[in-house]
């Protein structure tokens, strides 16, 4: 493929990805939005796996510097992300249906 | 098929696995299944990674290390970080993944730019300037969320003017490098520059605009690492980088339309810079009545229904929990008890519903500001805790206030309201509440937790005698 055929296919992802997104997070209840965000926080990490073959192929020295940097930071993107995320979903509970007076009926 | 093709199929298996994590957060009750489908991903991502060619010893040395460093702050950041502080903890995050995209992409530019094409050093240069904007800017957003830089919007003559010089300057420098790929000065000062554009461009922008800012970065993020997924040809980072791009652009609209702010002052980040000015000297500031706790909480009681309004000043006392007993004790008596949430209340998108499910409210009697301002008429009560311009009726009617247009809770239609709040001093916009000299509002002033707990203890407390 000429580098111009890589781009337009890349276009097409970008943009199919985006609207699959918009389509998706647009129906996101607005009481999930901060765990949203710590979600996304964790995906948009990605960029690790580019991090991980700068710092693994090792070209140059400052490459690695800047790659080692890279995967230190966006590990813990990734790692406190997905952590937090899950967190913060373990307390959405909904309304337990129980019967309300019996817990401290007997005083 | 060679072992690139392998790696790329387990792209596509983690990008997939991406699109159905965010497809299950879309419900509460499936959101946790998300968070699955998304390390899975991850995972798969990872691992598929490590075979990339050309890796050597010393270099899977170096990732184990970088990896076991990062998990090692990582964990603790995850565990740790208490729910009120949870925007300084995002922002913090988007400093890192701006600081990550941005290196990665200096670090590709010098290895490869004799194999660039002219669009590569384009995108790469926007990729390195937002990266390193992301960065600073969201560095700037936690410090100021932290208090330990000053919230209120600091603006001077000519600011635009300066952003846009700036930017204009990064830029230029990107076409300069299309130009001449092989000179070596341009990209740092391009990192310099977007260094800079980041710290100027948070500066003006007041912390009440912070879910909107931090939803914004969010985006900008995202979009780096599209950029990034663009010169690499991956896929992968395209996709991913979309999928968040999309999310956080979507979360600043909604926040923009929370706020009656326009998209465009937003993208442009002048927002904020507007309202200090405004408001202040409220002429008709009138009379406002008061009420002891005992009085409120005696009507509480009789009331078929009472609506809670928790602002951030709730959160800032640490009072959720209480305000969670106080609903439970209301409830006991028979009372119909919601929360009405504002989509601004808060320091971010949605955090007050983390807040109060922190302290197990549960999610099914948080009701958004649409699904509730057609119930205020019908509601006896309304209690409104630490929250200021989002009940204030000026946003409806006054022309001249700085939140004039911005979608309000009806507080005011209800029959009675109690408002609570430490002093009669204006809330965090800096304005006068008309809510506060309403007839139907009285004011119960002291500490959100300490009046909950007061509160709390009558409304508990007088049922036990008639039982008895």
């Amino acid at each position: 493929m000429s580098s111009t055929d890589i781009i337009i296919t890349n276009l097409f992802i970008f943009s199919l990805a985006a609207f699959v997104g918009f389509e998706v997070i647009r129906r996101i209840p607005k009481l999930l939005h901060t765990p949203l965000m710590a979600l996304t926080n964790a995906l948009s990490a990605i960029a690790l796996v580019i991090s991980i073959v700068i710092l693994g192929q090792g070209h140059s020295t400052y490459a690695q510097v800047l790659g080692f940097i890279a995967v230190v930071a966006s590990s813990i993107n990734v790692v406190g992300g997905f952590i937090i995320t899950d967190r913060m979903l373990k307390m959405f509970k909904p309304r337990e249906r129980k019967p309300v007076a019996t817990e401290d009926g007997a005083a | 098929m060679d072992r690139m093709n392998w790696i790329q199929l387990a792209y596509l298996v983690a990008a997939l696995g991406f699109a159905f994590s965010l497809k299950w957060m879309s419900q509460a009750s499936t959101a946790r299944r998300g968070v699955l489908a998304g390390e899975i991903g991850f995972g798969i991502a990872i691992v598929a990674t490590l075979f990339w060619p050309d890796i050597d010893g010393e270099g899977y040395l170096l990732i184990a290390v970088a990896l076991l460093i990062g998990s090692a702050i990582g964990v603790p950041l995850g565990l740790l970080v208490p729910m009120t502080a949870m925007p300084q903890r995002i922002a913090l995050s988007h400093a890192f993944g701006g600081l990550a995209a941005g290196l990665i992409g200096v670090a590709h530019f010098y290895l490869e730019r004799s194999h660039y094409s002219k669009f590569d050093l384009l995108v790469i240069g926007i990729e390195i300037t937002l990266g390193m904007l992301v960065f600073t800017g969201s560095l700037m957003a936690a410090g100021k969320l932290q208090e330990w830089l000053p919230q209120r919007p600091i603006v001077y003559p000519g600011q635009n003017a300066v952003n846009f010089a700036v930017l204009g300057a990064a830029l230029a420098l990107v076409i300069y490098t299309m130009a001449d790929p092989d000179v070596n000065w341009t990209i740092p000062v391009v990192v310099g520059l977007g260094l800079a554009f980041g710290i100027f461009l948070i500066i003006p922008i007041g912390g009440a605009d912070m879910p909107t800012v931090i939803a914004l970065l969010n985006s900008y993020a995202g979009l780096s690492a599209a950029a990034l997924g663009f010169v690499l040809d991956s896929k992968l980072l395209i996709v991913a980088g979309a999928l968040d791009g999309a999310s956080g652009l979507i979360l600043s609209i909604i926040m923009c339309r929370a706020m009656n702010r326009s998209f465009t002052n937003v993208l442009f980040g002048a927002f904020g810079a507007t309202d200090a000015t405004a408001g202040g000297d409220g002429a008709e500031q009138g009379t406002y009545r008061t009420a002891m706790v005992d009085e409120a909480a005696d009507l509480m009681k009789i009331a078929g229904s009472v609506v809670i309004v928790p602002g951030y000043g709730m959160a800032v006392a640490q009072a959720q929990h209480k305000v969670r007993e106080l609903a439970d004790a209301l409830e006991k008596q028979g009372v119909d008890v919601k929360f009405a949430i504002h989509p601004v209340a808060g320091r971010m998108p949605g955090h007050m519903n983390v807040l109060l499910a922190e302290a197990n409210v549960p999610y099914d009697q948080l009701l958004d500001m649409d699904e509730i301002n057609s119930d205020f008429a019908q509601t006896d009560v309304v209690l409104v805790l630490g929250a200021n311009d989002v009940v204030n009726p000026a946003a409806r009617h006054d022309t001249s206030s700085p939140i004039y247009g911005m979608p309000i809770l009806n507080v005011d239609q209800a029959q009675t309201i109690f408002v609570v709040k430490r002093s009669m001093r204006a809330g965090f916009a800096g304005i006068e509440n008309e809510l506060f000299f309403n007839e139907k509002t009285s004011m119960v002033f002291g500490d959100a937790k300490s009046v909950v707990t007061e509160l709390t203890n009558e409304v508990a407390g007088q049922r036990d005698a008639i039982s008895l």
